[in-house]
């Protein structure tokens, strides 16, 4: 079966640290795929090279079948490729469904008029379903710089969403959030329809074997090891790399 | 409610304007007429500035380019106001668009020191292109504009400042309108996160570069506006000095205020122009006091005031919560559309 992304031999150096070397990643339709490791390990390095923030030094990134190695993030984005990022980003000075809003822009001005206003409505529409869904509606007028942590986390998500990806990068996105919020984020992330692939980088093992089919563990930036949730969870060398990073 | 108090100000606000000239005597009503053209540039510099998230200190280039083309090819095409006010916003956008490689990749402090180099650039050229421009000498004796076809010449400083008004009017209506549109909530998204808005897919440089050249047009069309309210131009009209008092004008006004700029323009050319008779050599100190005041007791501007301490902040309700939490041995979750 093939990819719908897949990245070949990326090696990303900072000066004289090695952040990634050789990692190969394939992430299919529709597939829940978990890249997760120790601190340092070079997980988010990894999502920031498939998202086009970080330029590898050397390795290929192909999604859908096309070299998307030399395409900036907003040129992925619109080819399907939506992100969210370590610490939530939102337009502060936006409400939380302007924010919305503004993700979903990109792919409703491709199927109707570019003029100002033309698609302005379809947009919106679609941010007040999403928000409805992920029952952040009675957030929608307040300015997202006024958000908690989690529903800015919560908001960005839905900006990912809106922009109708094929593939979605999340970058701990449990991260800073309370049980009752990664209970709301596990519920939602099952949600997703199958034709959406998922990459999530993830520190919350829980959330990762719950969700996730196939899972890639790095190590001071190489694949230490891949499988099912359940090859991961019984590796003897996975249990090492984390008691070496704890400790 | 605050949209129809705001609407409710600036219609009073309007009025008021409207009917100015019958109460003030012609010095005051030209000073006001090129208070409104300077509000303008205002306009554009809060476009871009406040709204856009690029501080700008060159938009008198644009400014002048207007200025000189609805001078020199404006008066040669035609004398109606409407067809000066084309041709300058036509030669502001087109300075615009010819700096944009220069400015659109550059960001802030960058972007300041560039835009006030190509300011400066512009009045050099200005004041050597004597052939064309009159030189530092600047162009007199330009001829009086109707506002429209079939319309009698502007003969008086009253109807020269109610077509000035008029036309401010009309085309910061027009910038508001735009800016309800997704124009708005695009550019301050660009301004609030970049690259957000690149991650969800917006060509970020392109939204910039509309934005410089709207911005541009703007400030030729004002500079058509001063021609008329001045009936003589010259450098000294378009240096740093404007440049910095434009900046301080949209700072008191509140930058990302499109109303704040034109208010904030009235104040600075109030205290430049007025305080200049009452307090002769301190015009200067007080124009210091005023923005040193504004920044430390109304940073978001005079036209923005901040909400009473705890309740600056609209309350936020609390999420739904979830109904139960998902695993993969519980039954299909309902899927969410996208």
């Amino acid at each position: 079966m093939n990819c719908l992304l897949s990245a070949e031999k990326i090696s990303v150096r900072y000066g004289s640290l090695a952040a990634l070397t050789d990692v190969d990643l394939c992430v299919h339709d529709g597939q829940r795929h978990a890249v997760i490791g120790p601190n340092g390990a070079g997980k988010t390095t990894l999502l920031n090279v498939l998202g086009a923030t970080t330029r590898p030094q050397r390795g290929t990134v192909r999604f859908a079948g096309r070299d998307v190695s030399r395409l900036g993030p907003a040129a992925r984005a619109r080819r399907g490729i939506n992100r969210t990022h370590q610490r939530p980003a939102v337009f502060a000075t936006l409400t939380t469904i302007e924010n919305i809003e503004v993700a979903a822009l990109p792919r409703t001005i491709r199927r109707r008029r570019w003029w100002p206003g033309g698609t302005r409505g379809t947009a919106r529409r679609l941010a007040a379903g999403l928000l409805d869904q992920l029952g952040l509606s009675d957030l929608a007028t307040v300015p997202a710089g006024h958000l908690a942590h989690g529903q800015r986390r919560q908001v960005e998500i839905a900006m990912a969403l809106a922009g109708r990806p094929r593939l979605l990068l999340l970058d701990e996105p449990a991260a800073g959030l309370s049980a009752t919020e990664v209970d709301r984020l596990a519920e939602l992330l099952a949600a997703l329809p199958r034709e959406v692939a998922v990459l999530l980088v993830e520190h919350h093992l829980d959330l990762v074997y719950a969700l996730c089919d196939t899972v890639t563990v790095l190590r001071d930036g190489r694949t230490l090891a891949a499988g099912t949730p359940d090859e991961i969870r019984t590796s003897p060398l996975v249990r090492q790399a984390y008691a070496d990073g704890m400790s | 409610m605050i949209r129809r108090v705001r609407l409710a100000v600036a219609t009073v606000v309007l009025a008021g304007l409207v009917v100015v000239p019958w109460v003030v005597d012609d010095y005051t009503a030209a000073i006001l007429a090129r208070t409104l053209a300077l509000g303008l540039v205002g306009v554009s510099v809060a476009l871009l500035t406040g709204v856009a998230g690029m501080p700008t200190l060159g938009q008198t280039a644009p400014y002048a380019a207007g200025a000189y083309a609805s001078a020199v090819l404006g008066s040669q095409v035609s004398d109606v106001g409407v067809v000066q006010v084309a041709v300058a916003a036509l030669a502001g956008a087109t300075l615009a668009a010819v700096t944009l490689p220069l400015i659109v990749p550059a960001r802030g402090v960058i972007v300041l020191m560039i835009t006030l180099a190509i300011g400066e650039l512009a009045v050099t050229v200005l004041g050597r292109w004597r052939s064309v421009t009159g030189g530092t000498d600047g162009l007199a004796g330009i001829t009086p504009v109707r506002p429209l076809w079939g319309l009698p010449v502007l003969a008086t400083d009253q109807a020269r400042y109610l077509y000035t008004l008029a036309v401010v009017a009309t085309l910061v209506g027009a910038v508001l309108l735009l800016l309800r549109t997704r124009v708005g909530p695009l550019l301050r998204a660009g301004r609030d996160d970049e690259m957000r808005l690149r991650a969800s897919g917006h060509r970020v440089g392109l939204y910039l570069s509309g934005a410089h050249v709207a911005a541009g047009a703007i400030a030729g069309a004002a500079g058509s506006l001063l021609v008329v309210a001045q009936q003589y131009i010259s450098p000294a009209d378009f240096g740093f000095d404007t440049s910095a008092l434009l900046l301080l004008g949209v700072v008191i006004g509140g930058t990302a205020s499109i109303g704040g700029a034109l208010v904030g323009a009235a104040l600075v050319i109030a205290v430049r122009d007025w305080l200049f008779g009452v307090l002769p050599g301190h015009a200067p100190l007080v124009l210091g006091a005023l923005f040193v005041a504004t920044v430390y007791l109304l940073p978001t501007g005079v036209t923005r005031v901040r909400r009473p301490r705890g309740g600056s902040r609209p309350p936020i309700p609390a999420p739904r919560q979830p109904a139960a939490t998902p695993t993969r041995d519980r039954g299909p979750t309902p899927e969410l559309r996208v």
